[in-house]
């Protein structure tokens, strides 16, 4: 077992999709020759071909379109869009096709598609390079969300993605794409969809979180005094999201800290809060506290890390909380 | 020199039988038989019938709103008889329904739709066709993949033809289909009827450019502009589209002259802005006029064959109206069930519990439950 990046995570498990499928084929921009522009298809092109590993026009409705065309058709289409900031062009044909097709068609014509996305700031890119987006998509029914933020995680939901037939939306946090490697099994596995999992026990507050957030609550708990006890929950799948994992932590905890990248107001925490309303009502100790972005465009790097929720104020967030 | 011509172009039109049912034998020559022609007279006919008794299901109050298709008849059967029934893909809008029938999309299909009714849209295995597509100019995008997962599979006999109106050529998804499918070089034909109208909007105000298919120029597709309402030159063109396609040649581009006779749908009033002066004069264009004028010519048909085939219309029709109207209402869980093809627990909770509980969750969950208020909503 080798030991891999989020990057080399993605790029193994495409490798060998591409490899035990002929229908696989994924398309994009600068994915071919180029590698994608954060490398994650690097070598795949060479490996399988031009006609399977595709540089496309730069038209990301098109993209998302073809790839919809491809898996009608009963290819499993990989479409990359190059930013999460890009998604917008090809938003209808995600939202209003993809998404609708089964259901309209009462599953006679189905749309087996996974749609990798790089998502989320920190990475000091220019505008439009930083956004998280995930509960737009959330909000979208008929589509699957994901955001891994392990390589481990990213291997195993990316081919589940792939092997899923409805189409599936796999962000990637850029941020995390080369921070750390970690062994990842050499051979094909899934990690179920829906699924999240716990990254640290702890009795006395549950932070939920995704992406690259998690290593952000990670430090922040780390920072906090020894005789405080976090149950850290990496949600992984934001739609469908597992509020079985969540409610039983909350329910054990009594307060509930939920973190995300993304703007405030409707956001996944929003959510995720109103659940925890509904299950977890006579357990809680302390209003449901949410350290996310703000309602604002993000701004551009020189702030980005005062608009992120780091560690800092994570940790303040869980403070907050336990001194309700 | 460096100032010289580097790119030159024409658009040629094309039409074999003319408005008073003369055919041009030498243009003819190889396109439909006799045979032929009154096969796709008839379904003209049957497909004009539903038409007619569709407005009328609407006016009743018994179906929703309806595009009809009348004048743009030729279009769909010529191309459908051209595209490989069973083979090929048809992508389509809204006005081809004639094409979908002889593709093997059972009629009243199209009525359930309309309906409000998405069975309608559940295509029988072994037809290759999507479903109706309501947003303009989106679909062809799909038909630009389904083409080029022939080219990538290798199936060489297979191709794709997408339908569109004047109008969907604004749409940037337009421009981006025909970009993907002529720089994949896949075998797809895109047919645009031009019908002149969108809704309210003329086609000298969607666009400045005088003929529709001068767009294909610019992604160096071969394109042609037909009489629309001409099964021959509309199958000529398909075919030889098609041939190209499959023979490795890439995408082609028709865009075929026609006009809506009716209103946009059944919710628009086309005399709020266009003359009647000009519905007058396509009215005497119709196919189904020229294509009657013409087989009366060869001695094939006549007013008796004519009459038997009303009447079979109005039976095939009133029988595609019954299966409309008997099919049993849809059950709350149908709008669940294909959401996915597994539902998550969330989802079953929220189907199964929509008509006992206001949150659509499950009553039953701990905090619920424990408040008397809550668990007995």
């Amino acid at each position: 077992m080798a030991e891999q990046t989020l990057v080399g995570a993605i790029n193994q498990a495409l490798d060998q999709a591409l490899a035990s499928d002929p229908d696989v084929i994924l398309l994009g921009e600068d994915v071919g020759l180029n590698g994608g522009v954060f490398r994650v298809t690097d070598g795949l092109q060479a490996k399988h071909g031009k006609d399977r590993v595709v540089d496309t026009p730069l038209d990301e409705s098109g993209i998302m379109g073809t790839a919809i065309g491809l898996a009608i058709a009963g290819m499993k289409s990989i479409p990359e869009i190059q930013f999460e900031g890009f998604m917008g062009p090809a938003y209808d044909q995600l939202v209003n096709h993809a998404a609708r097709m089964r259901t309209r068609t009462r599953s006679a014509v189905t749309v087996p598609m996974t749609v990798r996305v790089p998502v989320g700031g920190g990475i000091h890119a220019p505008e439009l390079h930083s956004d998280s987006p995930e509960a737009i998509y959330a909000h979208s029914p008929g589509l699957k969300v994901l955001m891994p933020s392990t390589p481990y995680d990213a291997k195993g939901l990316l081919t589940a993605a792939i092997n899923d037939p409805d189409p599936v939306l796999f962000f990637e946090p850029k941020r995390v794409y080369r921070t750390f490697k970690e062994e990842v099994p050499e051979e094909t596995y899934e990690i179920e969809i829906g699924k999240g999992k716990i990254v640290s026990d702890g009795d006395d507050l549950t932070v939920v979180t995704w992406g690259a957030s998690v290593f952000q609550a990670l430090e922040a708990i780390d920072n906090l005094p020894e005789d405080v006890s976090v149950e850290l929950i990496d949600l992984r799948s934001i739609y469908p999201f597992d509020m079985d994992i969540i409610a039983e932590s909350v329910n054990k905890t009594g307060r509930c800290v939920v973190v995300h990248e993304a703007p405030l107001t409707c956001g996944m925490g929003a959510e995720i809060a109103a659940r925890v309303m509904e299950e977890c009502f006579l357990s809680l100790e302390a209003p449901v506290q949410r350290v996310t972005g703000f309602d604002t465009i993000m701004p551009y790097y020189k702030l980005e890390n005062e608009y992120l929720p780091e560690a800092p104020r994570i940790k303040k967030g869980i403070e907050e909380c336990l001194a309700y | 020199m460096p100032h010289r011509t580097v790119y030159e172009a024409k658009i040629e039109f094309l039409q074999i039988l003319d408005e008073d049912g003369n055919l041009d034998k030498k243009l003819a020559k190889d396109t439909l038989s006799v045979d032929d022609v009154i096969h796709l007279y008839e379904q003209m006919r049957i497909c004009r019938e539903l038409d007619e008794i569709a407005f009328k299901l609407q006016r009743s109050g018994r179906m929703g709103t309806y595009p009809q298709n009348k004048g743009q008849e030729a279009n769909a059967v010529g191309s459908g008889l051209a595209m490989k029934k069973g083979t090929d893909w048809l992508v389509p809008s809204y006005r081809e329904n004639a094409a979908l029938f002889m593709h093997g999309l059972p009629m009243h299909y199209i009525l359930t739709y309309w309906m409000g009714d998405e069975r309608g849209s559940k295509i029988p295995e072994g037809v290759n066709i999507t479903p109706l597509s309501v947003p303009i100019g989106t679909h062809m995008l799909h038909a630009a993949g389904i083409a080029w997962a022939a080219k990538v599979r290798g199936e060489k006999d297979k191709a794709v033809i997408t339908y569109f109106g004047d109008g969907a050529t604004s749409e940037g998804d337009f421009h981006g289909a025909m970009n993907f499918a002529s720089t994949m070089q896949v075998p797809c034909i895109f047919y645009c009827q031009n019908n002149q109208w969108a809704i309210s909007v003329p086609r000298e105000q969607q666009m400045n450019s005088r003929t529709v298919a001068q767009k294909a120029l610019a992604y160096d597709m071969p394109t042609i502009q037909v009489d629309g309402n001409d099964i021959f030159a509309v199958y000529k063109a398909v075919s030889d589209a098609r041939k190209r396609a499959i023979e490795g040649g890439g995408p082609s581009f028709i865009e075929a002259v026609t006009y809506r006779l009716a209103d946009h749908t059944t919710a628009d009033d086309a005399r709020r802005y266009r003359d009647q002066n000009e519905v007058d004069a396509w009215l005497d264009k119709d196919p189904l006029i020229r294509t009657r004028k013409y087989l009366e010519s060869q001695n094939a048909w006549d007013d008796t064959k004519q009459q038997e085939l009303e009447d079979r219309a109005k039976r095939i029709v009133k029988e595609v109206v019954d299966a409309a109207i008997s099919i049993e209402a849809p059950t709350t869980d149908e709008f669940f069930d294909d959401m996915y093809k597994t539902l998550d627990p969330s989802l079953v909770r929220q189907r199964d519990t929509m008509r006992t509980s206001s949150l659509g969750q499950n009553p039953e969950q701990a905090g619920l439950k424990a408040n008397p208020a809550g668990a007995s909503r």
